[in-house]
């Protein structure tokens, strides 16, 4: 992290007195005990104490914050409700933590126009849940869905075990309003779709933090699907089991999830759970058909069938509801259950071409030798997401030192075959440092012009996202060289 | 008149672009300049053809994701994936016969470059949410890339979503990764006979509110349209809820099967169904679904002669209105109230477009924004300067 601003840490109490005036009572917390439970979010190796903690109940609270924050040159880390896995929502030492649980409110439900109008702070289910009783629901389905927060939702572009059917939150989004650095309010969309111009929307969607804070948003609800059905396959080979998932995709199906697990994280999740996983698979799919009964029993036998032919030793199609949640009770438990059988373990999130599983995965078991550390995978295979799990003990200095290079290597793959060094949990500080090894210098520096055109300072969630930000004065120069033209052989008319 | 520069691969592009830096030149990009009448009429020192760089670069279709160079037409995009089974699921409308032209025209990145979507827009999303990625030119000459070729990415801001729809004002593409889609076995339509406006618009967003997966909602003349698509049992199966679901709204019914099912939401893609004259002022307003037909009253109370259809459920009206100097920009937009959406004039004579608000005026801080942004990317405003303006 950027070294601290020892004028600004001088500043402290004056810096929590405006703050205190722009929000009375409880909502300014400048004493350490209160301030604890803002020190990490769901990254929980890293932590720090922020400057202050302000929790704001109205945006015009907010836009003054900022407002504020822009005039004095103090940073600010936004926070929704800190279950970022990549560090986003980390404070940071001399930067006042924005936290926006209290904006906590269903502001409007409108079934014949399909959407929800909700204060950032409701969590993910909170909206799913408000609105189930009318056979609806919103799609995208993080694994944290109970707890995270729509707002932070927004900031990751968050996606979850379906979207590989219904698309990450930047498809399900229709609107947002946010505050800009300057105080200065914005709408973006509503309930009708697409931009009048450029579509800022969709830019803030995914942008951890660093362009805006959002302080409402638009989301699209969706009829819940009247039939889901899990198939659980078992395969001999990791191959047998990548292959199955590209014939199904190749055979026009597009299942509401397609998950896969390795051998080890079948034995903990069936040790941890007991949803009678086959234990001799060496990889283990679960698909998940979704829609109306009639097809979904229709696509249940054909997947059943290319299973067979890729040499499936297991094929069990869920028979009631009850059984579908323990097909994806194992599933859903892996992380903890991987949990049980090492003090520590690192999650990562690259994202690959599906055509390149099984070379990645053989690959990892290389380095998995290489340096010493055990990797257990658990991903999702419809959309080539991995997470990789390297299991190790914090308390062994080298074993972290040996499990954050491996997690390197891991990422460093998956940009090497085509892929991203993350799929859904974002590049916080985590991955920050890994930047360059999917982009270019230029890539980067176009993307922080881009934030200098929303927060010409850095002061928004800094130490975020990106290795270095160069000053945005610096990066506004347009270099002109006054050379001859240097290209005759274009073709010209 | 103007000059062209046609660069044959990325690097020719580049040095187009710093050559044009350099010596300060604006550039009218295009692929085809099958849209050139639509948005602010511009005048560009050079025109910047793209359609030199064009092809297939990688197409996998057990991936989902086809990967083409900028200049690439559509038509050859989408004949390939129709080899397969494929298709690109935001339907993008083929503008050339409302525009004058052609039909056939243009290209995949012209389509993206306007975030075009057809019917298909209420469930699967417009050109934005299938772009995966690009590598372009910016406006200092820069070779730079954004997003990639797989599913789900969130590596540094989506630049792709900002592309798609800046009529080629932020940079020049070279080329792009899209996500494709299994095409349906079987396509179906539920017509609902008589209804009038709202009553139309009820039954569409009944429809899209229940189970049975519709993938597209039009309401045209007094024919309301409902589709269904997917594997036959299905399609059978759904097609008989939406019949259950409708009756209430005592409409006749009717099917349409699959070749004219196809006809029928192509021509509804492509705004075929405004009868107007080819001088006729053509409107796209986007607005909630169930606030379309008020807005059409409002219209149609000041401007009894405008023609409409709807689609997306309501929340796209198509609107065409006798020819007029200011192409009733106050009437349209003052239609809209506080309903919201916006207003884009897709088609009116040069002049007109030159002096009307072809895009939804923006409030003041959101302007300054959007300028900011353009110039992140385009500081000497070379490409297309004015055209979104």
């Amino acid at each position: 992290m950027p070294p601290l601003d020892p004028a600004i840490l001088a500043r402290r109490s004056e810096i929590v007195a405006a703050l205190r005036a722009i929000v009375p009572g409880e909502g300014v917390i400048d004493d350490l005990d209160g301030m604890r439970p803002y020190e990490c979010d769901a990254l929980s190796a890293y932590r720090q104490m922020p400057l202050v903690v302000v929790l704001p109940e109205s945006v015009a609270q907010v836009s003054a914050i900022l407002r504020y924050c822009q005039d004095n040159k103090v940073k600010v880390v936004p926070r929704g409700a800190g279950t970022s896995l990549s560090g986003g929502s980390m404070p940071v030492g001399d930067a006042i933590l924005l936290g926006l649980g209290k904006f906590n409110r269903v502001l409007e439900i409108d079934y014949a126009n399909r959407c929800a109008r909700v204060q950032p702070g409701v969590t993910n289910l909170g909206i799913s849940k408000a609105v189930e009783h009318e056979g609806f629901y919103y799609a995208p389905d993080p694994s944290s869905q109970i707890a995270c927060s729509i707002g932070g939702n927004v900031a990751e572009n968050s996606g979850g075990v379906h979207c590989l059917k219904y698309g990450l939150t930047t498809n399900n989004l229709l609107g947002i309003e946010m505050v800009l650095m300057t105080g200065e309010v914005v709408r973006l969309g509503g309930k009708h779709l697409d931009s009048e111009g450029y579509d800022l929307m969709g830019l803030m969607t995914g942008s951890e933090g660093l362009l805006g804070v959002v302080t409402e948003a638009t989301v699209r609800l969706l009829r819940k699907p009247s039939t889901a059905r899990a198939v659980l396959l078992g395969f001999p080979t990791e191959a047998g089991a990548a292959e199955c998932v590209a014939a199904v995709i190749a055979s026009g199906i597009i299942p509401g999830g397609m998950e896969m697990m390795d051998k080890d994280a079948v034995k903990c999740a069936e040790a941890y759970v007991g949803a009678g996983y086959p234990m001799d698979a060496e990889a283990l799919l679960i698909v998940e058909l979704d829609g109306p009964s009639i097809e979904v029993d229709y696509l249940v036998e054909r997947v059943a069938e290319i299973a067979r032919d890729r040499g499936a030793t297991t094929v069990r199609v869920s028979q009631d509801e009850q059984e579908r949640v323990l097909f994806w009770a194992g599933r859903k438990a892996a992380f903890p259950a991987v949990g049980q059988i090492t003090p520590d373990y690192m999650c990562l999130d690259g994202s690959v071409p599906r055509g390149k599983l099984v070379e990645v995965l053989a690959e990892m078991r290389q380095m998995s030798k290489k340096h010493r550390l055990r990797v257990v995978n658990v991903f999702h295979a419809g959309d080539g997401n991995l997470h990789p799990l390297i299991l190790f003990d914090a308390n062994d200095p080298d074993e972290l030192r040996r499990a954050e290079e491996f997690g390197a290597d891991i990422l460093r793959l998956c940009v090497r075959v085509g892929g991203v060094l993350t799929g859904e949990h974002g590049v916080g500080i985590e991955k920050r440092d890994l930047m360059g090894e999917q982009f270019t210098e230029i890539d980067l520096d176009q993307q922080v012009r881009v934030k200098c055109a929303f927060d010409p300072d850095h002061l928004l969630n800094p130490g975020k996202v990106f290795p270095q930000l160069r000053r945005c004065a610096e990066l506004g120069r347009v270099v002109v060289h006054h050379n001859k033209l240097p290209f005759p052989d274009i073709p010209r008319f | 008149m103007a000059g062209t520069i046609k660069p044959r691969d990325a690097k020719e592009l580049r040095q187009a672009v710093e050559w044009a830096l350099n010596d300060g030149v604006t550039l009218d990009v295009r692929g085809q300049g099958s849209k050139l009448a639509l948005g602010k009429p511009m005048r560009c020192d050079q025109v910047l053809d793209l359609s030199g760089l064009s092809g297939v670069v990688d197409y996998a279709p057990e991936e989902l994701v086809v990967t083409l160079r900028a200049g690439t037409p559509l038509s050859e995009v989408e004949a390939l994936l129709a080899q397969r089974n494929q298709m690109l699921a935001f339907e993008p409308p083929d503008l050339g016969p409302l525009l004058g032209l052609e039909a056939g025209q243009g290209t995949l990145v012209g389509a993206v470059m306007g975030n075009l979507a057809g019917s298909r827009r209420v469930s699967a999303g417009a050109a934005r949410d299938h772009l995966l990625g690009f590598s372009g030119v910016n406006g200092r000459g820069e070779a730079f890339k954004s997003g990639g070729k797989v599913m789900k990415n969130v590596t540094g801001y989506d630049l792709s979503k900002l592309l798609a729809g800046s009529w080629g004002t932020l940079a020049v593409l070279d080329e792009v990764s899209i996500k494709v889609l299994p095409a349906p076995d079987q396509t179906r339509t539920l017509l609902l006979l008589g209804l009038a406006d709202e009553a139309a618009v009820k039954v569409m967003c009944a429809a899209l509110g229940s189970p049975h997966d519709v993938s597209g909602a039009a309401h045209v003349g007094d024919r309301t349209a409902l589709r269904i698509e997917g594997v036959a049992p299905s399609v059978e199966a759904r097609l008989r809820g939406l019949r259950d679901l409708l009756r209430a709204s005592g409409a006749k019914m009717e099917e349409l099967g699959t070749l004219e099912s196809r006809a029928f939401w192509r021509e509804v893609r492509d705004v075929a169904p405004l009868k107007a004259d080819q001088d006729a002022i053509v409107w796209k307003i986007s607005c909630p679904p169930t606030e379309g037909p008020g807005i059409v009253t409002r219209i149609k109370a000041r401007r009894p002669a405008a023609e409409t259809f709807y689609d997306w459920s309501g929340g796209l009206i198509w609107l065409a209105l006798p020819t007029s100097a200011d192409a009733d920009h106050e009437i349209v937009r003052g239609a809209l109230g506080s309903a919201g959406g916006h207003a884009t004039l897709i088609r009116a004579a040069e002049s007109v477009r030159a002096s009307v608000p072809v895009f939804q005026p923006q409030p003041t801080a959101l302007a300054a924004l959007a300028s900011r942004v353009k110039e992140s990317f385009d500081p000497k405003r070379l490409f297309n300067p004015g055209r979104m303006t």
